[in-house]
């Protein structure tokens, strides 16, 4: 168990800066999800505390004491590649009993240890296997396995689950955190994909563009997101986003045509504001219905427990996720209706998190 | 796109015996005439029926020639080119490939020019080499004045000297150098994936606990397909070991075959000329019908 101290950390690439300054502090035994979209930085960040690339500034420390020019095996960490990375020449035995032949662990301590982590893998059966007479979802636990075995401070896992079909990944994450619990070592987890992200994490760092936008629970992160490229990236379908401009008495959305009645709270008059909704806080109303905004249904997108329905509000899309057994058709008129306190708001520029606008009228607060 | 039609697959075969036998031919033709007489094999044209004296040919053929300790040193000095190839140029692609170090570029560059020099064009500055490895340092105290110092000093004249001639360091150091070889490697390292170099930098294995746990057990039918070939190369050498085994002691066999083959006003004895050199052709024959089975692994099963 260690905690990681990352101290405005940056990395260039001859000339193309890819981290800008990160800063972060993983508690002991946390499990943290990085979480980013394609080429923002996570495997960069993530190989940088496990020694594999140099930092080109800043300072990462694992228990207080600063890595940044310690090999590898100096800093007590073990990770788990997207593509396992298992030698095909050695057998399951060898391959996770590697690093403990490295390091001149005798052979029958090592057989002891390895079959202590096979059984708790479920690999026992495989042992004398190689690499490629195994399924990608065994290769993913020989994987864990050679991670596991040198019994490390930290846990690094590279998008370990990418490679699985979407069955064994939700199987394997599981396996994970149960591991995670068992073991209760520092994990640090970089994936895309925010389901499993928000599954596994204790806490979830939300990285774009070589910055980070958000740190904070899965919870915190969904439920107040810190910047308009989180609010957009985590939850699918995506948030609703609505361009507004703020007026006398509120914002204007939609080009004019709805308008939104909140108090401005300093905000410059007429300057712009992005007003975002989540498709789940979104409730489907008979058209007509009082307070409602009428939009078009264009698509409905089935997912068995519920369904997606993407439809056209005066010209901008939106989605409405509901759970109801209702099936609109196709180019049909629904009303729509959402309570004031699941709005977010987002400076248009900037794209920060604006708090300034509090519930000062009453539902409903959207008026067509 | 492979097509079967009875026709098509009449002439692919008739195309394929057709090479068969162009490639065997002499073969055969040199066995039968190995197992002929003296009459016989000068009979013109050659009966193309064997004769039956072949295994006396043999033993006349190896005892002439004396056969036995110059397969021996044949042996010894084709192994060790192969064996030094192999492992030489593993390591220089190991370096190029895997460590950034000034200097990289150039080395690798220096490495390709050489492919345009082959033993044959440098052959004058080797032997020179060989006659005394420590000239060239002779020659660079000369010119410095370090050995007139060191005469004024101690009153000692420096010579140095170690020759290489008639000795296998002599026969095998300066055939071992190969830029072919490091190619080879070189392209095998470059499609070995980054995350296993990783994988074992995390498992805590340097650099050469990874070279030799990792890379040459992946490596082992690159080295199978070289080391084959390099044999097969070092043994039909005929120039070098000419020029530099003066002493019997350390002919090769491929070399001591003109001793078979008829003098002018001789008898025409071409009956053993032929059976020496099947016996000289046997040991590489073997080489390649042991190391086909991996020849043939590299080629259908890639390991990743
Ligand atoms: N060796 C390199 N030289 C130059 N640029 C690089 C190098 N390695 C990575 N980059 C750049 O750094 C950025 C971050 O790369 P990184 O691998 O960290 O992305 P990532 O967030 O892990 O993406 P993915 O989800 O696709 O794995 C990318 O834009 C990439 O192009
Ligand atoms: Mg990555």
């Amino acid at each position: 168990m260690a905690s990681i101290t990352i101290r405005s950390v940056k990395k260039n690439y001859a000339k193309t800066q890819v981290v800008h300054g990160v800063d972060l502090d993983f508690a002991s035994g946390e499990f943290v999800v990085i979480l980013g979209p394609s080429g923002c930085g996570k495997s960069t960040l993530l190989r940088m505390i496990a020694g594999l690339e140099e930092i080109s500034d800043g300072t990462i420390a694992i228990d207080g004491k600063v890595v940044n020019k310690l090999e590898p095996r100096e800093r007590g960490c073990a990770m788990v590649f997207q593509n396992y990375a298992l030698y095909p020449h050695m057998s399951v035995a060898q391959n996770i009993g590697y690093s403990l032949k490295v390091a001149g662990v005798p052979a029958a301590e090592r057989t002891q240890r390895i079959q202590a982590v096979a059984r708790v893998l479920e690999l026992e059966h495989l042992l004398d296997r190689k690499p490629m007479a195994l399924s990608g979802g065994q290769r993913q636990r020989v994987a864990m396995g050679r991670a596991m075995i040198r019994e490390p401070k930290v846990f690094l896992f590279d998008e370990p689950l990418s490679n699985l079909d979407a069955k064994l990944r939700v199987q394997m994450r599981s396996e994970i955190r149960k591991l995670h619990r068992r073991l209760n070592a520092t994990s640090v987890f970089v994936t895309h994909d925010q389901v499993e992200a928000m599954t596994l994490a204790d806490r979830l760092v939300v990285i774009n563009g070589g910055r980070v936008e958000q740190v904070g629970t899965p919870a915190e992160v969904y439920g107040r997101p810190a910047s308009r490229f989180v609010a957009t990236f985590v939850g699918a379908p995506a948030m609703n986003m609505l361009e507004g401009t703020v007026t006398l008495d509120g914002i204007s959305l939609l080009g004019g045509s709805r308008k939104l009645n909140v108090s401005r709270a300093g905000l410059a008059v007429s300057s712009k504001v992005a007003v975002g909704v989540r498709p789940e806080a979104v409730r489907m109303v008979a058209p007509g219905t009082p307070g409602a905004l009428a939009a078009t249904v264009d698509l409905i997108e089935e997912l068995g427990a519920g369904r997606v329905i993407y439809v056209d509000l005066d010209g901008a899309p939106f989605s409405v996720v509901t759970s109801e057994a209702v099936h609109p058709e196709p180019g049909s008129t629904i009303g729509l209706q959402f309570a004031e306190s699941d709005l977010h708001f987002f400076s248009s520029e900037a794209g920060g998190r604006l708090e300034v606008f509090k519930a000062s009228v009453p539902e409903p607060a959207l008026q067509g | 796109m492979v097509e079967r039609t009875p026709i098509l697959n009449f002439f692919t075969h008739l195309i394929l015996f057709a090479g068969f036998v162009f490639c065997v031919a002499p073969f055969v033709i040199v066995a039968i005439a190995a197992s002929h007489n003296l009459k016989d094999v000068n009979d013109v044209p050659m009966s193309l029926l064997p004769g039956s004296d072949f295994w006396v040919n043999i033993k006349t053929a190896w005892t002439t020639a004396d056969l036995g300790p110059k397969l021996l040193n044949s042996f010894i000095m084709a192994f060790g080119v192969a064996a030094g190839k192999v492992i030489i140029s593993a390591l220089t692609a190991f370096s190029i490939v895997y460590f950034r170090y000034p200097g990289r570029m150039l080395i690798f560059w220096l490495i390709f020019i050489t492919l345009m020099l082959p033993l044959e064009v440098r052959i004058v500055p080797t032997y020179a080499v060989v006659t005394n490895v420590l000239e060239p340092y002779q020659t660079i105290m000369d010119l410095t004045g370090l050995s007139w110092l060191i005469e004024k000093i101690s009153g000692v004249q420096v010579q140095l000297s170690l020759g290489l001639l008639n000795s296998y360091s002599g026969l095998i150091l300066p055939l071992i150098a190969t830029a072919t070889g490091t190619f080879l490697y070189r392209q095998f390292f470059l499609t070995v994936p980054d995350e296993l170099t990783e994988a074992a930098r995390m498992d805590g294995a340097g650099a050469l606990r990874f070279f030799v746990d990792i890379l040459l057990p992946l490596s082992r039918n690159n080295m199978a397909a070289l080391g084959t070939i390099m044999f097969l190369w070092a043994w039909n050498q005929y120039l070098w070991p000419l020029l530099i085994t003066t002493d019997q002691s350390h002919a090769m066999a491929v070399t001591e075959l003109k001793q078979l083959i008829p003098n002018v006003g001789g008898a025409p004895e071409w009956h053993i000329a032929m059976a020496g050199t099947l016996i000289v052709m046997l040991p590489p024959m073997i080489v390649v019908v042991l190391m086909q089975r991996w020849f043939v692994r590299g080629l259908i099963a890639t390991e990743k």
